[in-house]
């Protein structure tokens, strides 16, 4: 198993290997996340105090209680106090900061999250709050989307455009959207309208940039070949600048969305607090950093999920790249129905020598061009 | 096999023509000019001032014409062709079809490229459809014409395989459909066999002879290779480098209908060595004639 190439550069590792690596890919924090949680001696800073001891003994470190968080060197302080006093010790467990709950405690919360109500009246569930946030990235992205492809379009294909629209913008994108937050509530008001626009700040600017350079990728050589088969230019841009960077353009867009989730928490802050990012505010003001954590996994699930989704999607809907030919199979059986008539195609032997006696010379094959070289009148 | 006896083969001089082949040049003579090409030049902006990379060329080719033009790399041969295809400018002096002068890319010209240029995202059916459906003709008639083509190259079992699941040697072929079913005046082919292993190069050879007596077409062919251009040209145009220009213009003395076993005729060595002589100032043409014949 070892001597299959893992190391070997730029060769695609054996195919089991793929599975447990990736696997790996999410096991390996999972591992590191429950040996700081479960071994005690690995980190563990604090004590959680099981017995608070002798409580009449006084003392610096007096302020002990049951069920109390404390730094494992107060804890060990304490007892020196206690047992300078020659009292009964207190008794603790070693335990990790409130901030790092363990992975079974962040599960729970993870499925009460979905199964209980919210604490207060007015408060959200966790599965609202998350598809308010959806939409929020969603209209978001489909504005900047909407205007960042046609422009990015237009900039990659005419230096006019690029000249034109790239200096400003480059000028524009290094402006953080959140410094926009106050101006999007003045303007768009409170509820949604601003935390779009954030969204939408945050990834036009970028997008026509990206856009511009997928467009500019485009291998000269087939422009110079659909002008040589004739492409007017407005032809030139609609067949082939367009369909020659799609699939491109569609990674693009993967890797932008994540983007525009980068910036709703920002977006969600401003104005009336909303969505994902509401809940994880209010949980944290509780010091609910199980719920937290849960709110923060989702996010990520969501995001993986989505783009998952979008990759498959992507080798159905670009089969000259994956080689995945369901889609156009199907649509070939459906259109294939309405034209059987024609001759299959596997009885046409691949050789010159039927030319002149296939079905083309009875047919009224409308070509312009004389099948009969002077040449042969001559001779 | 080998003819030779003694170190040096005596051949006939390339000037001398069969009956057969002078009544083919003379036949060929008598037909209208496709392609004019008058004084063209083409002078490029280097650090160091202009460099001209053509001077002076005057080309004319008549129709059914397979006119080859062959020369050592910055002879600036691919300029001409890109000039042709209008997809460069003359500096001075200009070319024209049938009369008319080019001022840009048109689908009169068409034209193959030395790399792969089909269009990735459409099925070879498509491809070969592209020039037709931007004239906007229907798409039935479109197909008509796309399947006549795919059968004259041969490919028509693969009209709905993707370019990528196509070899090198098959993407070039369907890329000369492609240009062909446009029914170009000229058909302006760069070095469209240069990425391709010798036994596919040959084997292209043979079929672009075979579509060129089958279609009445006229064909512009660049490359360096002298076999190539000997054994598919009527006439081979010799450009020097530095500044490019014409050295010779040499009308093949080799009958058609050409064949591989035509690589050790004494006419075709003789070509071979004036070739190799104006290119490399050498003639060692029998050693790498042997060599292609092997390949083929």
């Amino acid at each position: 198993m070892a001597s299959t190439g893992w190391l070997t550069i730029r060769e695609p590792l054996p195919a089991k290997a793929r599975t447990w690596v990736t696997m790996a890919s999410f096991v390996l924090p999972l591992v590191v996340w429950c040996l700081l949680s479960y071994v005690p001696f690995l980190w563990h800073p604090m004590t959680l105090v099981t017995d608070p001891g002798d409580v009449s003994v006084a003392g610096d470190y007096s302020f002990i209680e049951k069920d109390q968080l404390v730094d494992r060197d107060v804890f060990a302080k304490r007892n020196l106090e206690l047992s300078a006093a020659g009292a009964h010790l207190a008794e603790g467990q070693r335990a990790n900061p409130i901030y790092l709950p363990a992975p079974h405690e962040v599960a729970r919360a993870f499925y009460t999250a979905f199964t209980t109500e919210p604490q207060r009246r007015g408060d959200y569930w966790l599965h609202e709050s998350l598809w308010h946030s959806c939409q929020i990235i969603f209209w978001g992205f489909v504005y900047a989307a909407l205007f960042g492809v046609p422009i990015g379009l237009l900039c990659g294909t005419f230096s006019l455009f690029s000249r034109l629209f790239e200096p400003f913008i480059d000028f524009v994108r290094y402006m953080p959207a959140p410094v926009f937050g106050a101006l999007a509530v003045a303007i768009f008001g409170l509820e949604d309208a601003p935390k779009v626009a954030i969204i939408f700040i945050g990834t036009f600017f970028q997008m026509v940039l990206v856009v511009a350079n997928t467009t500019r990728a485009i291998d000269p050589a087939l422009l110079h070949a659909a002008q040589t088969l004739g492409a007017s230019n407005r032809q030139l841009l609609q067949h082939v600048v367009v369909p020659a960077i799609i699939p491109n353009l569609y990674r693009d867009m993967r890797i932008l969305i994540g983007w525009a989730w980068t910036y709703l928490v920002v977006a969600e802050l401003i104005g009336e607090k909303s969505g994902i990012s509401a809940f994880i505010y209010q949980q944290q003001r509780y010091r609910h950093f199980d719920n937290v954590y849960a709110a923060i996994a989702v996010i990520g699930f969501v995001g993986l999920a989505f783009d998952q989704l979008l990759a498959q999607l992507g080798t159905l809907l670009f089969p000259w790249e994956s080689g995945n030919h369901a889609v156009s199979r199907l649509l070939r059986r459906k259109s294939s129905s309405s034209v059987v008539g024609q001759a299959p195609a596997s009885t046409a032997a691949p050789a010159f020598d039927d030319e002149s006696s296939g079905p083309i010379s009875e047919e009224p094959v409308p070509t312009m061009v004389s099948r009969v070289r002077p040449s042969q009148e001559v001779a | 096999m080998n003819p030779v006896a003694s170190d040096r083969l005596e051949l006939p001089s390339y000037r001398h023509h069969t009956e057969q082949v002078r009544r083919h040049l003379a036949e060929i003579a008598q037909r209208p000019v496709v392609l004019e090409v008058d004084q063209l030049a083409r002078t490029f902006q280097g650090p160091s001032g202009a460099m001209p990379a053509l001077t002076g060329i005057d080309l004319e080719v008549r129709r059914g014409e397979f006119v080859s033009v062959i020369g050592p790399s910055g002879c600036g041969k691919s300029t001409l062709i890109r000039i042709l295809a209008g997809l460069d400018r003359p500096s001075s002096g200009g070319a024209f079809i049938d009369g008319v002068r080019i001022e840009g890319p048109g689908a009169e010209r068409g034209m193959v490229f030395q790399g792969y240029t089909l269009f990735p995202w459409l099925s070879v059916m498509q491809n070969v459809m592209f020039g037709l459906r931007m004239k906007h003709v229907s798409k039935a008639r479109a197909e008509e014409h796309a399947r006549h083509w795919l059968k004259v190259i041969g490919l028509e079992r693969f009209m709905d395989h993707y370019p990528a699941q196509l070899s090198g040697g098959m993407k070039q072929r369907v890329a000369i459909a492609r240009a062909l079913a446009n029914e170009p005046r000229i058909l302006l082919m760069d070095e469209p066999f240069g990425a391709l292993d010798a036994l596919t190069r040959c084997s292209m050879q043979k079929h672009l002879l075979e579509v060129h007596s089958q279609v009445d077409v006229t064909i512009l062919f660049i490359t360096h290779d002298l076999d190539e251009a000997i054994y598919l040209s009527d006439r081979i145009v010799v450009l020097g480098a530095n500044p490019g220009r014409t050295l010779e213009v040499i009308d093949v003395p080799v009958t058609r209908p050409r064949s591989p076993e035509q690589f050790l005729t004494g006419h075709f060595l003789a070509t071979k060595k004036r070739l190799e002589q104006l290119i490399h100032g050498t003639d060692d043409a029998m050693t790498s004639s042997q060599h292609m014949d092997l390949a083929c």
